[in-house]
This record gives structure tokens, C-alpha cells and sequence, in this order.
């Protein structure tokens, strides 16, 4: 019992906030939000998988990786392939000259299947491709780099231009993927309407579920002597290295574990959209995921969740009413978080929130002993 | 390749490489900005594209005015206009330094946040300024038309004349950096901050002005930009990840490196879009840079220091 709550939810607090994050979009906003918009929360969390993988490797490893929308993207696109193969039916596509493999493959004269698209008939292969595929991709990159001691900026850089290569693949061969628009009209999983409001209902909570595993794996990670060689390795790489260990492994690791968890923010986001395209693969996703973690907190497993919904909800608000002014404000944002608020949300709260507990406990501390004292004297009456 | 005849081939060689020299100049004159920004001074200037807008809008916002009030003048603006974006470019540079990047010098992926939020806010400018459609100036007539040596081959004078002007600004900045009292400062300060300040140097005035003329020089890349094509609010985007390419793939703090390999991306990307499609020729070239870099983190030129 103890290691759960010590390990699992760090804590009094930590299980708090946890209970509290629960609570807010398990209850909270289902009961308050029509489907059309719990849909949209749906597609924000998808994103917070990702923002989360930014706080292990960033915050706490300090790996800045503008190259989580790599990971999302391929777990994303492995859903993607296998509803479209679905829909793709030789009865569904009985209008293409070649039928039963996807439309836009038709469209760009391709007249069989291409062998990588084949094992994707099995729903097996793709949860296990989704969960393996991105992971050794970042093992390549992660034990590329990390071996030969590349890191910081240039880690940075390099994981941008894995993004831009991804991309352009993508769009360049339209045949195989689907080009700009991406993998479109996914209707059915294993026969299931995923369309249907109830199907939207049932991924949204799933979601909520896998979020929150998530998180409760990576405080796993992060309170385990694992996780404080990770922030050791953050302010003194070197002397964590003279001390004897494998920096690299370590970084390889969390790199890999980031990767794995973007990855099923991903595939969830297919299943709650219904497409999947270049445009959430690229720099400019990636970027804004860091934002959502620098803005919730990079520092922090919870706040980030809270991060990534602020903003897109802003962004949704915003683009809609005044489209001109959301560059300007995410732009700014970008640079206040930055300049003033280096640990985001979260590090405002612990800052000036625990003044507010602070002052609540002292509150009701002094109606206590008023209470008591109350007491007491009518006890000290009845004497 | 077979189809083609040898002859056949060097045409196709010398025409692409010429179209690559364009590229070249633009990517060059980009990347010098860069590499005294991020080289020096190691700060990762995402907006570094936007700077570059500013200079092809400077050059286009010149062209217009010239059109409308002195049209005799026109032949001769285009020098004019150089000189403005560079200007234009080096004093934003010079008021972002002094509001943003100076209080991130020991946060050097934090730059790289605050940078692109600096380019999102230029990127709505531009398009509340200019409008989101591409814009092109209307250039003078010497920079028009072509030079035919063959009959198949055929050589653009706009490719030349940035060419030339990416010369020039490359020996200034060679002399700048490695000839003058002010480059020995920046040096000094790039390699010891602290002692530099102890002996003199006013480390803040040389970082305000490093940063400045970098961004400048994205301004020059600018104005030659609009000589071979248009310019849109997001057109810094485009070229920001190939320059920082060009700038880690030369070896950051080298004049040299990043001279060849804004060449050898430029040419390879050129050639290879012949006889591929244009998208695969840059993946293919991005990837064998990447693959490259797997082999020397430290890019090619990599000067011999330790830190």
C-alpha cells in the first residue's frame, strides 16, 4: 500500500493533484460538455500524451526532442492504415479499378497492396506495431546520438530534421500514404461503428484511462532511482558518467519510453478524429507540444495535461473569434513562459498556491481552536 | 541515367549546378547569419527565417515605391535595397537582443522556445502588413534574361549576381570576424565570457552587435532571395531547418565549413531534383546528413577545441 502511494502518485500532494486531474476529466467535463466538444478534449489529450513524454525526457532528463510529433505521427498512422484497410473492403471499394486497396491508392495507379501495408490486416500486428515501431525507431535515433554523445541543441536539431525528412516522405509519396490529406474516412474497427456518438463516449474514457496510466507509470519511472539518475544526468552528465554509469542506456531508455507514449496519444488520436495526416507530424506540432509542456509546467506530470488543454482550448477560442490575434498570443506565450514563468503552470502554483492552502489551513485552523475553545468553555461552564 | 547522351548529361550537370548556385547563395548567405549567431554565440535562432523575410519585404516594400514615385530610379534601386535590408534586419536583430535573447544566454534551448515564439509573432506581422498572398518586387532589368555559352546551356544573370553579392558578404564577414579588432572580440567573448569582460571587452555591446549583423546578413539573404522567388509570411519557415543543417553540418563555428556545405546541400539537392522528384531529392539529401552527422556530431570543419 505504501509503495503504491509513494511510488505510483508521489505522495500526499501528487495523489492529490492526481485525484483532482482524475476527477476533472473522468466527471468534470463529460457531465458539462456536449459531445462535439468532449470530442475536441478528446483530441487535446491525445496531445498530452505527448506533452507528458516531453516533461520525462525534458524536464527531467533535459533531452529536448522537437521530434515527439515523429512518434505520434507513426503511432497514429499505424491505427490509420489498419481502419483504412478495413474500410477499404473489396465491397466498399467495388467502384476502383482495383478493389479492396484504399482509395487513394487507386487514385495514384497503384494496382496491389504494398508489402508493408499487408501485416496491418491484423489488428494484432498493428497494437503491437504501435506500441513497438516507434519505440525501436527512437532506439535507432536515441543510440545514433546518445552513443556517440550528441546531445543538447544539436540533439534538438537533428530530431527537427527526422521530423522534415518524416514529413516530406509522407506528402511525397502520396500513393503509399495518402500524400497531404493523409489517411481519411475511417469508419469502422473490427465492425464497430467508431463514428457513433456511443464510440466517441467509449474512446474518450479510454483515453482518459490510458492518460492516466500514463502518468501514473512515468511517476513510477521518475520517483525510482532511475528517475533521480535522470535528473542527475540533467545538471551533471559528466559526473554521473565518472561515477560509472551508462549515460547513454539511460537516455536511450527515456528517449524509447517517450517515444512508446507519444505513440499511443497517436493511435488514440486517429480513433477519436477519424484521419490522420502529415500535418500532425511535422516541426510545427512538435514545437507546440514542447509549448504545451513549457506552458503546464515541464516539471510537472500533471500540470502539462492542464497546459495542453489551456492552450488548445485557447487556440480553438481564439482562431475561431479572432484569427489574427492567436499568433500573436501563442507567440507571446511562448516568450512569457520562457523569459517569466520558466516552470509553467505548475510552477505558479506551487509558488503562490500553496499561499492560498497555506492561508486555507490557517483558516481553518483558527475555527478549530475557536471551536475547541467554545467548548471547552461550556464544558468549563457546566463545572 | 541511360537515356541520356554523356553530352546530354553535362548539360543537365551544368544547368542544375547553376540553378544550385542560387540555392547555394541564398542557403549561404542564411547560414552565415546563422553561424555567427548559433556558432559564436550559441544561441538557436529559430526566427532566423523571419529576419530573412524582413529583408525580402524590405527589398519588395523598396521595388514598390520606386515603381510609383521615381521610376527612373529603377535600375539603380536594387542596390539601395540591399543596403535597407540589411539595416531593417540588423536593427530588429539588435532590439530582439536587447529585449530577449540577452536574458537567455545560459539557457541556450530556451532560446530556441522564445526564438520561435519571436517568429510566430513575425510571421502575423507580415501577413497583417503584406497580406498572406506571396509577394515579388519588380526587378530591374539587368537582373533579367540570361547567358547562353551553348545552345543547351542556359544560365540565369540572377543566379550570378547573388552569387557575387553572396561573395562579397562572405569575405566582409571573413573580415569582419577573422581580420578586425571587433571579430578578435567576438571571439574572445565566445570562448571566455568572463575573462573577456575582465580585460575590457564590453561583452554585452559585442553580443548586441553579433547578434545584429547575423540577422542583418539574414536580411541580405533576403533581398537576394526576391530575385529568384516570391516571398509569403511563412516563407522563413521553409529554409530554417535546411540552414541550421548547413550551419551544424559544416561544423558551427567554421567560415569554411559552412561554405562547403552550403554547396554541397545545395548542389545535391539541385542535381538530385532532376532525376528524382522534388520531395525525394530532399529527403535524400536531409537523410544522408543526418547519417553523416550520426558519424561527426561535430559536423565536418569541426574546430579543435574542448569545452
Amino acid at each position: 500500500m505504501n509503495f503504491v502511494y509513494e511510488k505510483l502518485m508521489g505522495g500526499k500532494s501528487g495523489l492529490t493533484g492526481f485525484l483532482i486531474l482524475a476527477a476533472f476529466i473522468v466527471l468534470v467535463l463529460p457531465m458539462s460538455l456536449d459531445l462535439f466538444r468532449l470530442n475536441l478534449v478528446g483530441k487535446y489529450l491525445t496531445y498530452a500524451f505527448c506533452a507528458v513524454s516531453l516533461v520525462l525526457l525534458w524536464g527531467y532528463g533535459g533531452i529536448l526532442s522537437l521530434g515527439q510529433g515523429i512518434f505520434f505521427g507513426l503511432g497514429g498512422y499505424g491505427m490509420a492504415m489498419f481502419l483504412k484497410l478495413e474500410a477499404s473492403s473489396p465491397e466498399n471499394t467495388a467502384i476502383q479499378s482495383t478493389p479492396g486497396i484504399p482509395d487513394f491508392m487507386d487514385w495514384n495507379q497503384l494496382t496491389s497492396l504494398p508489402w508493408f501495408w499487408e501485416p496491418f490486416n491484423s489488428f494484432t500486428f498493428t497494437i503491437v506495431a504501435i506500441l513497438v515501431l516507434p519505440a525501436a525507431f527512437a532506439y535507432v535515433i536515441g543510440a545514433a546520438m546518445f552513443k556517440r554523445r550528441v546531445g543538447g541543441v544539436y540533439f534538438a536539431i537533428i530530431t527537427q530534421v527526422v521530423a522534415v525528412i518524416l514529413t516530406v516522405l509522407i506528402v511525397g509519396q502520396q500513393g503509399y500514404t495518402g500524400g497531404i490529406n493523409g489517411i481519411t474516412d475511417l469508419r469502422t474497427l473490427n465492425g464497430w461503428d467508431i463514428t457513433s456518438d456511443s464510440a466517441k463516449y467509449i474512446f474518450y474514457f479510454i483515453n482518459c484511462g490510458l492518460l492516466l496510466t500514463v502518468i501514473v507509470a512515468s511517476r513510477f519511472i521518475l520517483t525510482s532511482k532511475f528517475g533521480s539518475l535522470l535528473l542527475a544526468i540533467r545538471d551533471k552528465e559528466d559526473r554521473v558518467r565518472f561515477s560509472g554509469y551508462d549515460v547513454s542506456n539511460f537516455k536511450i531508455f527515456i528517449f524509447c519510453f517517450a517515444a512508446l507514449i507519444s505513440a499511443i496519444g497517436g493511435a488514440m488520436f486517429t480513433l477519436q478524429v477519424g484521419f490522420m495526416s502529415p500535418s500532425f507530424v511535422g516541426i510545427v506540432p512538435s514545437i507546440e507540444m514542447v509549448i504545451f509542456a513549457a506552458v503546464g509546467g515541464r516539471m510537472s506530470l500533471i500540470g502539462v495535461v492542464y497546459g495542453t488543454l489551456l492552450i488548445n482550448f485557447g487556440k480553438t477560442i481564439f482562431s475561431e473569434s479572432f484569427p489574427e490575434l492567436w499568433l500573436f498570443l501563442m507567440g507571446g506565450l511562448f516568450i512569457a513562459v520562457v523569459m517569466f514563468f520558466p516552470n509553467g503552470l505548475a510552477g505558479l502554483w506551487q509558488d503562490y498556491g500553496h499561499h492560498l492552502t497555506n492561508r486555507l489551513i490557517a483558516c481553518r485552523n483558527w475555527i478549530q481552536s475557536q471551536l475547541t475553545s467554545l467548548t471547552n468553555r461550556k464544558v468549563g461552564d457546566g463545572t | 541515367m541511360d537515356e541520356y547522351t554523356s553530352s546530354e548529361l553535362v548539360s543537365i550537370f551544368a544547368m542544375q549546378g547553376f540553378a544550385g548556385i542560387s540555392l547555394f547563395s541564398v542557403l549561404l548567405l542564411m547560414a552565415l547569419g546563422l553561424a555567427i549567431i548559433f556558432g559564436q554565440m550559441g544561441v538557436i535562432n529559430m526566427a532566423h527565417g523571419e529576419f530573412m523575410a524582413v529583408g525580402a519585404y524590405t527589398t519588395y516594400l523598396l521595388a514598390s515605391l520606386t515603381e510609383n514615385y521615381a521610376p527612373s530610379f529603377m535600375p539603380y534601386y536594387f542596390i539601395f535595397a540591399i543596403a535597407a535590408a540589411f539595416f531593417t534586419a540588423a536593427v530588429l536583430g539588435y532590439l530582439a537582443e536587447l529585449a530577449l535573447i540577452r536574458h537567455l544566454y545560459k539557457r541556450p534551448l530556451d532560446t530556441l522556445l522564445a526564438t520561435w515564439g519571436l517568429s510566430l509573432i513575425m510571421q502575423q506581422s507580415f501577413r497583417s502588413l503584406f497580406g498572406a498572398r506571396e509577394v515579388s518586387p519588380t526587378l530591374p532589368e539587368w537582373l533579367l534574361g540570361s547567358y547562353q555559352p551553348t545552345e543547351t546551356i542556359d544560365i540565369p544573370l540572377n543566379g550570378m549576381f547573388v552569387l557575387g553579392l553572396t561573395t562579397v558578404v562572405t569575405l566582409g564577414v571573413y573580415y569582419l570576424m577573422y581580420r578586425s579588432r571587433w571579430g578578435l572580440r567576438v571571439r574572445a567573448t565566445t570562448q571566455n565570457r568572463v575573462m573577456s569582460g575582465a580585460v575590457g571587452i564590453n561583452t554585452q555591446k559585442v553580443d548586441r552587435y553579433t547578434f545584429a549583423l547575423g540577422c542583418g546578413i539574414a536580411g541580405i539573404a533576403g533581398a537576394a532571395f526576391t530575385t529568384i522567388a516570391s516571398t509569403g509570411p511563412t516563407t522563413g519557415t521553409l529554409y530554417i531547418v535546411d540552414t541550421f543543417m548547413v550551419v551544424v553540418f559544416g561544423g558551427a563555428a567554421s567560415l569554411l565549413g559552412t561554405i562547403f556545405s552550403a554547396f554541397t546541400i545545395a548542389q545535391a539537392q539541385s542535381i538530385l531534383e532532376f532525376f528524382i522528384s522534388g520531395s525525394m531529392a530532399k529527403v535524400y539529401t536531409l537523410l544522408a546528413l543526418v547519417l553523416i552527422l550520426m558519424f561527426k556530431p561535430e559536423g565536418l570543419f569541426a574546430s579543435k577545441i574542448r569545452r
